[in-house]
């Protein structure tokens, strides 16, 4: 930030991180930080640090919200997530940035990565009006009756993402989760929050509804548990989970019967079977008849 | 004699030729067990049929050896059309001997023969062909190219429909490559110990199907034994959460088809007379011993006195009585603790203010009965509307609109089944869509085909079985 | 429904049920809102009720029922004197091997061949009593009913002068189709006034629906409504001349209809299906599905009745199979 110049330094506007619930910014209720510094160890930001509290309200905006995205049609979802791709493109250079300062990758590298994630965002943006033909199933019973299978989303997911590659991992978990129409609470890579937030700005300006996706930055350790044991959870995405104790997780997640995505490797990443990991899979009956 | 009172139609027992006492049925050896043997009365006449071995935990472990050995040596290399050949075998000599199935399922079971010959029996078969032409498509599932089977899949199923919850379960794996150990229920393992002959008679090869009779604990040591690769079970709710704890943290599959409280929606507008008919099927077939049983009836205000006339004068034509009966629709309760359960919660419907109604019915003085039973004045927070009854007591709810409806339907940690009863297909379609139940029945209920996928929502488990979806459960996806 | 208010021919029954200002509009807004019949449903609970197994006293029971239930049927161009006397004289002696054998409820003949009809019964002629042999007529143009309405009610009215006590009558199935509820219930309305008898009684009055050329359940539901508003005391399905004739599922249908409408005024109207039940076996299926949805009452004549001409001699040979422990021949039978 030193300059050469004569004419007056301007003073950098930093951005506060906050936490993002219910399409809002709020900070977390417990008043809580986490201090991220760069790898010269500069100041960088003060993070929110999300509590229990902030999981059970994340969890409460995901249910709200959950119905109403799910039934919006597969080609608007679809157009919503192609925004945030598109609207996470031209903010490129903040993601480079944020990358650089947090993770400590070469900005060529950091680029990459950015670039990966828009692209994740655009696959995933193609599936959602065909995921069902390819989940789905027209099925020849032994009677007279039209029947037919079709995967809906499982409702809320609480995710713990990948602790590597922030914005890639995070992507490579809430995408999936938000195709079908599944609404998500997700604790970001601890090591990764700033674009965390920065994604939370896209997701709020690219048409999604607020609730749908809900980030809380902070601890994992502390914040899984809650989650993997709140009821009003469906299913419990642990792919970034394998370095906290989450057999005990999975088993908080048995006692009300949540699907449970292991640890990685578990689900390989951009495979129908990713998206189909979060959903239902609904079997219609009906009678069928000239009469 | 009035006309109604038919004359007694006894299917004859004579086609059966059961043992005195049956082994376990590891490595295609019957073997006596480590456990105390245990006998299974019939449940509509208290008598025993025969005693079984009971496996503990080095019986256990030695049907999952056979099944690992069966897994690499034989059934693992064994090309797809082969497995698919012997399964079809298996079909064949199953509804060869569909007479003698049915009758023994009935003895055991305590379902009228009605039910074990035109529906248990013939969907046995049915899935087993279903699977078996699967076995060499299997790069069809939806998994990519070569798909590879778990290996050694533990399966623990349910009293209520023995044999088919056997087929739901063993075709499947068998047909993806998997071998697999078996625990049939406590109360009804007799068919379980039939289809082993049926195997033999296929020439099945050893070790590929094993049978280990015995209670909870054997079923515990099963899911538990750490060569199993693939858990599937059907059976409460409680003992599927004790199964996902046990299977946390480990790399078995798991597959759980638990209870429900499906919810049976019948409209203004619904055909009434196949409505009744739907709701008597929904709840009183196999005695309401039924996961995806429609136990709560939600009729709309506008016809629910006439709905409640017409299904009471309906129950009262339906004949409670000797399973083995041709002519009989509701048969004997499984065991005398399910009776207790059942007696129990529908004291308590009457203790929560709900009106508890039966038709005049006389009940024989041996074996578990309870007549069917309507509970009306049920609210939402009644536990009869809440907890699962497994039994022929249906609740009744009221609903005003649609929504309503959905709210009601869907106020419940279970999501396994429901049905809608109206004659607008828009409405019909929009509701389903809305129901957090992984079955749906439209103007019909408690159908179910090998094609068709099954199983629920929430509580009531994950993982589906039939159809495409089925296969998957027993594959992975091959390498990338 | 942009179609006038006629003023219909009176009714009583609808009278009573759609109001004094009985209109085309008031009778179809009310065929209208019958309730649905899904046809898949219909079709799994007749199969279920044909599973019922019927045995030993029972059996019997059933056998000397459905003889009793039987309208024995010759209903052909090449009808003569002869063939209704012999028709007769199978209805009197139906198994000459055991006198104890019941007699069928009722010839059932073209209107022309009700004289020689009631004079081949002679004494075993009920002529509107309840012990003897009812004479039936088909009438108002079978099968087709396509002709004027006056020659409909000619017709009807020549049987019931030469003695018929029971008239089988069809409806205009192409008013029907047409969405003519009105004009239906008309002729039904005229026909049972044509069969009023110079001494104030009347003839009983069938109504065929011929549910065969009206197809959908829901057609049949509501054609065996009108034909009920309209002052029909049987339905009936078919004329025998058309298929698909009787069926389990539409005589369940139908059975469905009395029961309702007994519920709703206390009134018992019979049910015959007709045509294409030809073996004990069927007929047995059709009792219980009598006795399951309407109850035991309408196990009588008076309620319930097959139109059929084969089916007498296989019950025959049912009940001497009974009787005897062995099974009986087409040879140990009569033909009429």
């Amino acid at each position: 930030m030193t300059t050469t110049t004569k004419t007056t330094t301007r003073l950098d506007v930093p951005k506060t991180y906050k936490l993002f619930i219910g399409g809002a910014f709020p900070r977390s209720e417990s008043g809580r930080v986490t201090e991220v510094r760069d790898p010269k160890g500069a100041f960088v930001a003060n993070v929110a640090r999300a509590s229990r509290k902030d999981a059970r309200d994340a969890v409460r905006a995901a249910r709200k919200a959950q119905a109403g995205w799910a039934s919006a049609t597969a080609y608007n979802r679809g157009q919503v997530l192609y925004r945030v791709a598109e609207v996470l493109e031209g903010r490129k250079a903040q993601f480079v940035d944020e990358l650089v300062r947090t993770e400590g990758l070469k900005p060529a590298r950091a680029q990459e990565q950015v670039e990966a994630a828009i692209d994740l965002w655009v696959w995933h943006a193609g599936w959602t009006d065909k995921i069902a033909q390819v989940g789905g199933s027209a099925n020849p019973v032994a009677g007279p009756y039209f029947n037919i299978s079709v995967p809906e989303p499982t409702g809320v997911v609480a995710v713990v993402a990948p602790q590597q590659q922030g914005l890639l991992g995070l992507t490579s978990v809430v995408a999936p989760a938000l195709v079908t129409g599944n609404a998500v609470v997700v604790v970001p890579a601890a090591s990764s929050p700033l674009v965390a937030i920065s994604l939370s700005e896209v997701l709020a300006t690219s048409d999604l509804p607020g609730g749908v996706v809900n980030v809380l930055t902070g601890d994992p350790a502390e914040l899984a548990p809650w989650l993997a044991s709140h009821a009003d959870v469906n299913a419990l995405d642990l792919t970034g989970a394998g370095d906290l104790d989450w057999v005990e997780l999975e088993q908080a997640a048995a006692e009300t019967l949540k699907r449970v995505v292991r640890p990685e490797p578990g689900l390989a990443p951009e495979t129908p079977q990713r998206i189909l990991a979060l959903t239902e899979t609904k079997t219609v009956w009906h009678t069928k008849s000239r009469l | 004699m009035a006309f109604l009172d038919y004359a007694p139609a006894p299917e004859s027992t004579s086609i059966l030729n059961l043992r005195d006492e049956y082994r376990l049925f590891i490595g295609g050896e019957w073997v006596a067990g480590g456990g105390t043997p245990f006998a299974s009365v019939s449940p509509s006449t208290e008598r025993q049929i025969a005693t079984f071995a009971s496996a503990d935990e080095g019986d256990v472990d030695a049907a999952v050896r056979a099944a690992r050995t069966a897994f690499e040596q034989v059934w693992g290399p064994m090309s797809g059309r082969d497995r698919g050949k012997y399964l079809f075998r298996i079909a064949r000599i199953l509804q060869e001997r569909a007479r003698e199935l049915a009758v023994a399922e009935t003895v055991d079971n305590g379902k009228p023969i009605r039910e074990t010959r035109d529906a248990d029996v013939p969907l046995v078969a049915q899935w087993f062909f279903h699977c078996a032409g699967w076995a060499d498509k299997l790069d069809h599932v939806g998994l990519g190219a070569r798909p590879r089977p778990h290996g050694v899949a533990a399966q623990v199923i349910p009293w209520n429909f023995p044999l088919l919850m056997l087929a739901w379960k063993v075709a499947p794996a068998l047909a993806a490559g998997n071998t697999v150990v078996l625990k049939p229920a406590e109360t009804t393992p007799l068919t379980a110990m039939l289809f082993a002959e049926v195997c033999e008679q296929a020439g099945l090869p050893a070790g590929v199907v094993n049978l280990v009779t015995g209670a909870g604990e054997t079923g515990a040591a099963l899911v538990r034994h750490p060569g199993v690769d693939k858990v599937a079970f059907t059976g409460s709710t409680a003992v599927g959460r004790e199964i996902a704890k046990a299977v946390a943290g480990t790399d078995k599959k798991l597959t759980l088809e638990l209870g429900g409280k499906g919810a049976n929606i019948v409209f203004d507008d619904a055909p009434l007379d196949q409505a009744i008919e739907g709701i008597v099927d929904g709840i009183f077939f196999n005695q309401g011993q039924v996961c995806c049983a429609g136990s709560r009836l939600l009729v709309q205000e506008s016809v629910h006195d006439e709905v409640m006339d017409r299904l009471k004068e309906r129950m009262a034509t339906l004949r409670v009585g000797d399973p083995l009966d041709k002519n009989t629709d509701v048969g004997a309760i499984n065991s005398s603790e399910q009776l207790e359960r059942i007696t129990r919660l529908v004291a308590q419907g009457a203790a929560e203010g709900g009106d508890v109604w039966s038709p005049a019915c006389e009940l024989p003085a041996e074996g578990y009965w309870f007549a069917p039973t309507v509970i009306t004045g049920v609210e939402a927070s009644s536990t009869v509307a809440r907890e699962e009854i497994f039994g022929p007591v249906l609740s009744v709810l009221t609903f005003r609109t649609p929504d309503e409806a959905i709210a009601k339907a869907n106020n419940t940690p279970y999501g396994l089944s429901a049905g809608i009863w109206s004659d607008k297909g828009s409405r019909v379609l929009a509701v389903a869509d809305k129901l957090r139940a992984g079955v749906v029945w439209t103007n019909t209920f408690n159908k179910f085909d090998p094609a068709s996928p099954f199983g629920g929502y929430k509580e009531s488990g994950y993982g589906r079985e039939g159809g495409v979806q089925g296969m998957q459960a027993y594959l992975k996806a091959g390498e990338r | 429904m942009t179609e006038p208010s006629a003023a219909l021919a009176p009714a009583e029954r609808a009278v009573q049920l759609l109001g004094g200002d009985l209109s085309e509009v008031a009778l179809r807004r009310h065929l209208q809102g019958l309730p649905a019949v899904d046809a898949v449903g219909l079709e799994a609970r007749a199969a279920k009720l044909g599973t019922r197994s019927i045995k030993t006293s029972s059996k019997q029971a059933a056998l000397d029922l459905i003889i009793r239930m039987i309208d024995l049927t010759t209903l052909q161009g090449a009808d003569t004197r002869g063939k209704v006397r012999s028709l007769v004289a199978k209805a009197l002696v139906p198994d000459v091997s055991d006198p104890a054998t019941p007699r069928p409820a009722a010839v059932c003949v073209y209107g022309d061949m009700v004289g020689n009809a009631v004079e081949a019964l002679g004494s075993a002629w009920s002529a509107g009593k309840d012990d003897g042999i009812n004479v039936a007529a088909v009438a108002t143009a079978f099968p087709a009913g396509r002709a004027s309405l006056q020659v409909k009610l000619q017709d009807t009215r020549d049987a019931v002068d030469a003695g018929a006590d029971e008239i089988d009558m069809v409806i205009d199935r192409g008013a029907f189709l047409e969405g003519n509820y009105g004009l239906v219930f008309d002729e039904i309305v005229q026909t049972k006034e044509a069969c009023r008898r110079a001494d104030g009684t009347y003839a009983h009055l069938k109504v065929i629906l011929e549910t065969g050329e009206l197809v959908t359940y829901d057609n049949v539901r509501r054609a065996s409504w009108l034909s009920i508003l309209a002052g029909g005391d049987f339905i009936k399905t078919s004329t025998g001349k058309v298929q698909p004739a009787a069926t389990l599922p539409v005589t369940l249908l139908m059975l469905q209809v009395v029961r309702d409408w007994e519920r709703l005024s206390g009134e018992r109207i019979g049910v015959k299906p007709a045509g294409g039940i030809a073996t004990a076996k069927d007929a047995i299926k059709y009792l219980v599905t009598v006795a399951e949805t309407c109850g035991e009452a309408w196990l009588d004549p008076h309620l319930f009745r097959f139109g059929a001409s084969s089916l007498l001699n296989d019950v025959l040979q049912q009940r001497q199979k009974l009787s005897t422990g062995h099974y009986s021949g087409p040879d140990y039978v009569t033909i009429d």
